[in-house]
């Protein structure tokens, strides 16, 4: 019971169905006070049916929902303590900004003056001063996500609850927002559940990611745990870009070492050591997971620099520059390989390359039960 | 060159004079059907300053050569229908209370079940709502029996009261129907959004789908009104004589001549009866053909 009472938000076994459909399927989750946690999935894997459920907005078919300590199942939104950043804004398009903001306040009878001086607050905290008079339609898209922010932060809430909310502003834009929604909690430090299906936003702004997949949870762990030990292959492909590279390989034993064996595009094979042993019970065909950054040009100062080089040829198919970074397409076997390298050491198309995989960072996984070993 | 210019030239002389013809064509035809339908309306407006003894010798439909406006004051306050000399005005008044209310009781009830439909949606409430659409394609003699039943159990036969219940009811389905059409066009998250802001049900209403609102309700309004005021059938079968709406007196007024018939009375009459839905029309017009092209809110 002790840990119940640390944790802001509590979900336990949470179910929802519409009808024969299981949207939710057993979730588990919990947030310390002043954490940020991401929901993060693609779309239709119940994330944001998950976050209406927090704010009270769909039933729960069954499980538990705690906000604090209180069980708040069947609560209405309003009084939950929660406050709410939706996709939409969802601005009350016939009111002024400050009216917008005041609405939450006026509905629960807060006296004017104290209206006042939360609306000053917040509008100073947020630089929407100059907007107050203004009516959502004369705003542009930064702005709108402002007020709309503002109008969460005024309640001062117990749970601050995001749907994805960035998603409807243009590239730049959404980078400096996210900062700035990354600078707001750190001042403020409300808790903060966070749904999203950009896998960057999870990473940056994130202290845990819950990464959601077919109605459950398939990790809920650190953003950098997330992103180097991923607890299977959604996981591993669905964080990161480039997604990671999976191989397909062989478990076996390399002079006494351990060591897993893939098809090279030659026909032949290629031994590559393994930073760890085997773990046990693993079965002899795995998947090898490399993310593109793990795989370098080879050199010897690499060899000093990293643990657990190993080594293999390949050649290389197609490069994208892309400025910071050079993409190569690279063959192995009759697979297609990422490689994410420095433009210094980026090689040309058509060279064929020896790589250094950092194998100290590299995932094996059950290619039956797709799980990390 | 220069005669490869002029066959230019002339082959656009011709387009140009070929697209003078098919305007002329276009414009020619309108004009016949504009003129087919206001034509009726100036032999009546005309007919209404003839005087009655010149409309006898010329014709109904002939230019005016006198005027006066004696027939409209006598068609208001004078004129005697089945017996009674007070004019058209008790019945354009009777047309007036029913129509008012009727209007605002059926389009505020018609925002509600929109409101409801739409935003607040239960477990049957399609149903419920292809039910009441029902009440669109009804004709309104089927309800005519039924009504003189209830009308009959509430004492509200011969009563402009009586009326109203009837168009407000009967009104319903069309007002339910452009108010839910309209709601749904406005995005939940509005509605998720005012909840989480602590506002309930008739707050929501009041504060976010009432001012979001004014397009719909003209048009609402304008349909109602207009379909409650040329409302002919239930007004003749359920009231009588003082109680009648104006639609029904003035099928009394053309039937009531002893002698011979005034023509430019009833014209004064039948133009009365016109002009409440005309002006409303004329007002609102814009807003209506607006309201109607309009579904979503940005």
């Amino acid at each position: 019971m002790t840990s119940q009472s640390l944790s802001a938000l509590t979900i336990r076994n949470l179910h929802k169905s519409y009808g024969a459909v299981d949207v939710l399927k057993g979730i588990n989750l919990e947030a310390q006070p002043g954490e940020f946690i991401a929901l993060v999935g693609p779309s239709g894997c119940g994330k944001s049916t998950l976050l209406a459920m927090i704010a009270g907005l769909e039933s729960v078919t069954s499980g538990e929902i705690r906000i604090g300590n209180r069980l708040v199942n069947s609560v209405p939104p309003k009084d939950r303590d929660i406050a709410m950043v939706f996709q939409s804004y969802a601005l009350y398009p016939t009111m002024t900004v400050r009216q917008n903001i005041t609405f939450g306040m006026e509905s629960r009878g807060v006296p004017k003056a104290h209206q006042a001086e939360a609306v000053k607050h917040v509008a100073a905290l947020l630089q929407i001063e100059a907007l107050l008079g203004r009516k959502p339609g004369q705003l542009s898209g930064g702005q709108r996500q402002r007020v709309a922010m503002g109008r969460a932060l005024v309640r001062d809430p117990k749970l601050f609850l995001f749907d994805e909310p960035l998603s409807n502003l243009d590239a730049k834009l959404r980078v400096d927002m996210r900062t700035e929604i990354k600078k707001l909690h750190n001042r403020v430090g409300k808790t903060t559940v966070y749904v999203t299906h950009d896998q960057v936003e999870a990473m940056t702004l994130a202290s845990r990611i819950a990464v959601m997949h077919q109605g459950s949870v398939q990790q809920f762990d650190a953003a950098q745990m997330i992103y180097s030990r991923p607890a299977n292959m959604f996981v591993a492909g669905f964080m990161g870009s480039p997604t990671m590279n999976f191989i397909p390989a062989e478990l076996g034993d390399g002079a006494g070492r351990p060591c897993v064996t893939i098809r090279t595009v030659d026909g032949g094979t290629a031994a590559l050591e393994l930073a760890q042993p085997v773990p046990a019970g693993a079965p002899r065909n795995v998947v090898l997971g490399v993310r593109p950054e793990h795989i370098y040009r080879f050199s010897d100062d690499l060899k000093h620099r990293k643990r657990a080089i190993a080594t293999v040829k390949a050649p290389v198919e197609l490069v994208e520059p892309t400025g910071a970074e050079t993409l190569a397409v690279l063959r192995f076997g009759d697979l297609e390989v990422t490689g994410r390298f420095d433009p210094d050491s980026a090689p040309g198309t058509g060279e064929t390359m020896t790589l250094g995989i950092d194998m100290a960072r590299a995932c094996l996984f059950d290619p039956t039960t797709q799980s990390l070993l | 060159m220069a005669e490869l210019a002029l066959a230019i030239d002339l082959e656009a002389a011709a387009a140009s004079r070929r697209h003078f013809w098919s305007r002329f064509a276009i414009y020619g035809l309108l004009t016949v059907f504009a003129a087919i339908y206001l034509i009726p309306l100036l032999v009546v407006v005309f007919n209404s300053f003839r005087e009655q003894a010149e409309i006898a010798r010329n014709g109904l439909i002939s230019l005016p050569k006198t005027f006066r406006l004696e027939a409209w004051a006598q068609a208001w306050s004078t004129y005697c229908i089945a017996g009674t000399c007070q004019g058209m005005q008790r019945n354009f008044l009777n047309s007036l209370w029913m129509t008012i209310p009727a209007t605002i009781i059926s389009t505020l009830l018609g925002a509600v079940n929109g409101y409801v439909l739409s935003k607040w949606r239960f477990k049957g409430s399609e149903v419920l709502f292809t039910l009441m659409l029902l009440g669109v394609f009804m004709p309104g003699q089927i309800a005519l029996m039924p009504w003189a039943f209830v009308l009959g159990k509430l004492g509200l036969t011969n009563s402009t009261y009586g009326l109203i219940l009837v168009h407000v009811v009967q009104g319903i389905s069309f007002t339910t129907l452009f108010c839910r059409n309209y709601y749904v066009g406005i995005p939940d998250d509005l509605i998720k959004a005012a909840r989480i802001d602590g506002a309930g049900f008739w707050r929501i209403f009041w504060k976010i789908i009432m001012p979001l609102s004014p397009p719909i309700l003209i048009v609402t309004v304008i349909w109602q009104f207009t379909g409650i005021w040329n409302e002919y059938l239930f007004g003749v079968v359920f009231t009588s004589g003082q109680a009648q709406p104006i639609t029904a007196a003035l099928v009394a007024l053309t039937a009531s001549g002893t002698t011979a018939r005034s023509y430019d009375v009833m014209s004064a009459a039948v133009l009365i009866g016109a002009l409440p839905p005309l002006l409303i029309y004329l007002f609102g017009g814009k807003y209506f053909v607006r309201g109607l092209t309009q579904g979503a809110i940005k």
